[in-house]
Order: C-alpha cells, then structure tokens, then sequence
C-alpha cells in the first residue's frame, strides 16, 4: 500500500512526533522516516512483529491499543496513525476517542465495506465478501466491526469530530472526498484516508 | 589465589558517600573488559550483574573455572557483539570477586571486614562504577544493560547520569522491588544467619563457613528463578537414581537432587555476607520513592533510547512491573521499545538460551549503533 503511505506522510508535517497505533512490521514507520524529518513511534499487539521492529530499531513498545493508550498523556503527539486496523478492535468508539485524545492530529485509513465489488458480493453471491483489501472468511476475520466511508463519516459528524482532510484510493488512484461526492467515493473506494482533529 | 591477582582493578580513592551516610575512599573495584574500544570511543558497553554475578560476563570464569554468567549473550558475533562493541563489566561493590566487600581483608585487623562492612544500595554500586568509565576514558557509552539487579542498576544509572549512555536496557527488573522480592530476600538471609557458622557474621571464611545456611538461601531462591512450568516439564515427579520411593528424607526426587547440588556449588563461589550486602541493596531499591512517587522524573528529559525486555513466566519481576517503567517512559516521551518474550524458562529466561531473546538484542544493538552513526535517528 505505497500510496496510502505516500497520503499518510503528505499529512504530516516536518519535525513532528508520531505514534502509529497498530505499526505491525514497521514499515510505515520506516517510510516516515525516510521520507521525512519525525520521531516516530509505534504500538503494536504481535510479539512477533514487535520483535521485527525492535531489530530494526525502532522505538515500538508491545502493547494493545484499547489498553495501553490510556498511558499517553494528552497531546502528547502531533500526529496518530491508525492504519487499517479500527475495525479490529472491541470499542472503536472508544479507540478513536483516545487517539483524539493522545494527538493533536489523527490520520485513520479504513477498509471501505461500501466498495462496489463488496456490495457486490453479498448481493449477487450472497456470502460474505473476500476481496484484496478483506482477505478473510466471515470465520477467521478479525475484523470485528466493518464500516462503509459512508459510516465513519456519519460517525465523525455524530461525535463532533472534525474531518480536516479526506482522501480517496482506489488501486493507485487518489482523489479528494468531500460532502457532494461522497456517495460516489463510498462506491469507488478501496480506502478511506481522513485526518482528523478534535 | 594466583587467579585473583590477576584480576583487573582499580582503587578508587575518590570518596563516595554511600546513603546509609558512610563514606569509603581507597577502595577497590574489580572489572574485565571485552573486545576493543575503537578510535572514537563510541562503542562501549557497560553492563551490570545480577545478585550472584561477577565481572566475568562471557568466555571461562577464570576463578570458577566455569562459563561467564553471561557467556550467551556475549562474546564475538553474540547479543553484545564484542568483536564489534567493547564490553565492560564490574563487580558489585558488597560483592565478592575481588571487589571492595565484606570479604575483603581489614589491613588493621587482617580479618574479613564482615558485617562492619557498610549497608550499600543500587545507588552505591552505580555510583562505584561510574568511576571506572573516568579510568578507561570513556565519555559516552552506547549502551548500559543488564537483567534483574543489573537492570535496576541500567535505571539507577541512566538515571544518575542521564547523558551517560545512548542506549539503556533494563531485562527482567523493576523499579521498585516488591514485597515479594524482599520476603524471599529475607528468607534466604534468615538461612543464611540461622546457621550457627555465621557467627553474627563474624565467621573465619577459611574454615567455618555458613555453607548450610548459604546453600539453603540458593535453593529458595533458584526456585523463584524458574517457571512452575519449567520445573515440572523439566523435572516432574521423576526420582533421583532410585525406581521407587525409599520412605526417608534422602534427596528421592530429582528437583531435590537438583536444588542440593545448585546449593552446594554456589557456596565454594559466593561470600555468605556478600549475599546478605546485596539482597539488602536490591531490597532497599526503590526508584520511584526516591523521585517522590513519580517514576517519570527518575528520566526527566532523557534522551537515552531504552529498550526494556519481559518474559511470560518471569513470576519475580513480572511483566506488570517492567511495564511500570515503560509507562513512565511513556508519559514524558522519551523513546521506548519494549516486548515481553515468550519463555517458560522463568525469570532465569535472560541468563539462559532464549533464541528470541538473545536475537532480537543483537539486532536492536547493531542497527542501533549504525543508525546513530548514521545520525538517522
């Protein structure tokens, strides 16, 4: 997903500090660091991908979002990440609430459940959709909570949070969301890029 | 003895006022380096010993004749890689290999000093070693590590000397030991001073040891070293060179056999005073009490990097307390890694071979230093 890092580290302003919540191998992580002038950070729950961050130095402490962001203080970063994994958890209210909290900025990229080819699926198949962004059977996903652009939109508006910046990606392509064609970008979109502020 | 003249060390004639409010001066400290300090002096690595540890890290203990306490994690091509870092280890002040203890001989009395010896804390030893970087020159360490009280020596120092060391490694520890930890401390030290040998701590070291008493305080404490898992898969209820149960108090099983014989070696290497001396210290650690309650100012505007380890079936410095300290990291945004690795080996897990464990510091220590030569973070 290059181009997701390439929106996510075009949010980001120089000399910023980080946390990527969910930073599995590390590799956007890397990418910041390469491409820009941060102090970078990360949470991951794997063992084995912390290890993998850890050999490759960077500073990633083991730890599981909905417990141990509590041990941030306010404001604490410039800038949260949370890439791909907000469906995963128990309480992605509560998620979202303590990345607000722990950043002065956001920046949450989601699985589009609205994506044509998804709706598609359960339409005409009628079985649960598989596609490249939702690799999962319905048995083994641990996507808990699955939403559409759509969605996280109504949500933010629901909670007061402000949507800075929205981005589309659709395979390579990148496109702004915004309120008029939003319909449409729920129906194109593979991904959903936002960047939040409280 | 010839061994032990050969040992390294300094005098350290500096005085240094230890918290019990005591000061010592002309005291020795015993040390062994290994590999080599290179032109710019930017790859030394001080690490420090647990309770029962000497400066022999790694290769052959020349005084026990038996492998370096550390020898898994140190060596060429090892976690602390010495054919690229140079590696310094000290004793403990309060121990008992050659550095100032109290089985050190009183000039005036030519006597063990014994239990006049000084009630010492982890700040005390800290404070001794810093003064062998003075010696061997070293501005700046890369790196501090260690594992259980060598851990809580790592915070205590980086803590003393916050731009000392660019990376810190704390394994296994605390920062502020447990009610636990000083219960088991205390029994072992009731063995120990229960045994008619110790003679108030007045005992003519060669001839009348409190070996019973010493041999009984390691086996207490090699128990609470390993897992409830390790023990049994390890042990079981298999008996020792017998078929079956022979109705007497003889060492029947092997986990008894095996206790007995780690008691009975640890007495021909360790000082039973020493043992008392630096239980105490360990007992008496308390970083967070020390910054009144609040751990994050022990590292107010640290710009060490630390990377803190754990292990799952570490029962005496669990997971919860070394995660204490990445907490408190945490909250003042120093920069912190940390995993807990998966191990039924027990709180052992950092002395023994632990693939995961011994890979993962090797990685982090290399790119590390190549990272900061770099100057990529």
């Amino acid at each position: 997903m290059k181009e997701e890092f390439k929106v996510i580290s075009k949010f980001i302003e120089e000399k910023s500090r980080v946390l990527d919540v969910g930073c599995g191998d590390g590799i956007l992580m890397e990418y910041l660091l390469k491409n820009k002038v941060v102090d970078v950070r990360g949470l991951e729950i794997s063992k084995e991908k912390v290890k993998k961050c850890l050999s490759k130095g960077l500073a990633v402490i083991e730890g599981d979002a909905e417990n141990d962001l509590k041990q941030f203080p306010d404001l604490s970063f410039d800038y949260v990440i949370l890439s791909q994994t907000l469906q995963a958890f128990m309480s992605p209210e509560n998620v979202i609430e303590n990345l607000l909290r722990v950043g002065k900025k956001v920046i949450v990229t989601i699985p589009n459940f609205g994506h044509w080819k998804v709706r598609l699926d359960l339409l005409l198949k009628g079985e649960m959709p598989v596609t490249k962004n939702l690799p999962y059977q319905w048995y083994n996903t641990p996507n808990l909570h699955m939403c559409t652009i759509q969605d996280f939109y109504n949500f933010c508006n629901n909670k007061r949070v402000n949507i800075y910046k929205s981005i589309s990606l659709n395979g390579e392509k990148i496109s702004n969301i915004t309120t008029s064609n939003l319909k449409y970008k729920n129906l194109i979109s593979e991904l959903g890029i936002f960047l939040l502020e409280k | 003895m010839s061994n032990l003249n050969k040992m390294k060390n300094i005098i350290i004639e500096k005085t240094l006022k230890l918290d019990c409010g005591k000061e010592i001066s002309n005291f020795p400290l015993a040390y062994e380096t290994y590999g080599n300090l290179n032109e710019k002096k930017d790859n030394a690595i001080l690490i420090f010993h647990a309770l029962t540890g000497d400066q022999y890290a790694s290769g052959i203990n020349p005084v026990t004749k038996k492998e370096g306490w550390w020898n898994y994690a140190v060596g060429p091509g090892k976690s602390f890689d010495t054919d690229k870092f140079f590696v310094i280890c000290a004793n403990v002040i309060g121990g008992c290999m050659g550095s100032y203890g109290p089985a050190t001989i009183d000039p005036l009395t030519n006597k063990p000093i014994g239990i006049n010896f000084p009630v010492i804390t982890i700040n005390d030893m800290v404070n001794a070693q810093y003064n062998l970087l003075d010696y061997l020159k070293i501005e700046k360490l890369f790196a501090v590590a260690g594992g259980s009280m060598g851990g809580m020596q790592v915070l205590q120092f980086v803590s003393n000397f916050p731009n000392k060391a660019k990376v810190a490694l704390p394994i296994a520890c605390t920062a502020s030991h447990s009610a636990q930890n000083i219960a088991f401390n205390e029994l072992g030290r009731q063995a120990i001073m229960s045994d008619s040998n110790w003679n108030e701590g007045l005992y003519d070291e060669k001839s009348t040891n409190p070996d019973k008493g010493l041999a009984v305080a390691r086996m207490a404490a090699h128990i609470t070293y390993l897992s409830k898992q390790g023990l049994q898969e390890k042990f079981g209820r298999n008996l020792q060179e017998r078929s079956d149960l022979k109705f007497g108090f003889d060492a029947d099983f092997q986990i008894e056999s095996y206790l007995r014989y780690q008691g009975s070696v640890f007495v021909d290497r360790f000082d039973a005073n020493s043992y008392l001396y630096i239980t105490r210290a360990m007992d008496y650690f308390d970083l967070t009490k020390q910054y009144g309650g609040n751990l994050s100012k022990a590292f107010k505007d640290t710009k060490t990097k630390f990377f803190i380890i754990s292990f799952t079936s570490d029962w005496l410095y669990p997971t919860s307390e070394n995660k204490d300290i990445v907490i408190a990291l945490n909250a003042i945004g120093a920069d912190v890694g940390f995993v807990e690795i998966k191990t039924d080996k027990g709180h052992d897990s950092f002395l023994l071979d632990v693939p995961d464990f011994l890979s993962t510091i090797k990685n982090y220590l290399n790119t590390t230093y190549s990272n900061i030569n770099e100057r990529r973070i």
